[in-house]
């Protein structure tokens, strides 16, 4: 197991990624020193993760064709756990997104991405710039 | 996307041949539930066993055929959920809204 390592990916804006970044973060899982109960559920939660945070990037990432690549960042050290994930679209408005469990409109078809983000990480942060979007996620290992 | 669909005992029995119901191919198990409703499904099965992941996409799609079963006075219930998957419906409370069986042959007992 590695103590701190970080990790600089550029995948291409197209969903056929998301097995890749799926394995990727199921393979950093392992790599990281946690409680062995955190240990058996991370490869999947990172799995998730990747999965939400890149379709989100894919979906914002503009209309530029060719799309730009889809930059993902991920830093362990000190036990805790980073991702940012780039995007250089229009970007969104994060607490814009409902709640999709509890509407009092019946059960909703979307919007459960960034409450299965929420869910899994310890802090969700989506940060808008001219110079580029990033969603910056944090969970800590101990 | 690899679905092998039967009827059985009047209800319609999706098989989803795929390790992935995600982002990149739940449009098309919409898109096929969705012929299937236009062409006069109202209870229908879908067997998850082959799925090992899912995301918000997919359970997005499940729903949506959830709701047009219901739309229809039918239901959609599921079965044969892996873990992770399993792990995703409770996470999100969808297992609070789906009817969700270990067998095929459970879930077509329920319509009996």
């Amino acid at each position: 197991m590695r103590s701190d390592f970080n990790i600089d990916i550029r995948l291409p804006a197209h969903t056929r990624c998301l097995r890749m970044i799926s394995r990727i973060g199921e393979k950093v899982a392992q790599e990281v020193e946690c409680s062995e109960a955190l240990h058996e559920i991370l490869p999947g939660q990172l799995a998730v993760v990747l999965t939400e945070g890149v379709v989100n990037a894919i979906k914002h990432a503009g209309n530029s064709a060719p799309a730009e690549d889809i930059h993902v960042r991920i830093d362990v050290a000190d036990h805790n756990l980073m991702i940012r994930i780039y995007d250089s679209g229009r970007g969104f408005d994060l607490d814009s997104v409902p709640s999709p469990c509890f509407t009092s409109n019946g059960i909703a078809e979307k919007g459960r991405g960034v409450f299965i983000l929420r869910s899994l990480m310890d802090t969700v942060k989506y940060t808008r710039s001219a110079d580029g979007n990033v969603l910056e996620m944090q969970k800590s290992l101990k | 996307m690899n679905i092998r669909i039967e009827n059985m005992e009047g209800v319609t029995v999706l098989f989803v041949r795929e390790d992935r119901l995600d982002a990149n191919n739940s449009e098309e198990l919409k898109t096929e539930l969705n012929r299937l409703f236009d062409n006069g499904a109202v209870d229908v099965v879908i067997d998850l066993k082959e799925i090992l992941f899912i995301d918000s996409s997919g359970l997005g799609v499940l729903v949506s055929g959830y709701k047009n079963s219901s739309t229809r006075h039918g239901s959609l219930k599921l079965s044969s959920l892996q873990s992770q998957v399993k792990s995703m419906f409770e996470l999100t409370r969808l297992h609070r809204v789906f009817d969700i069986f270990t067998t095929v042959d459970d879930a077509l007992q329920s319509y009996r």
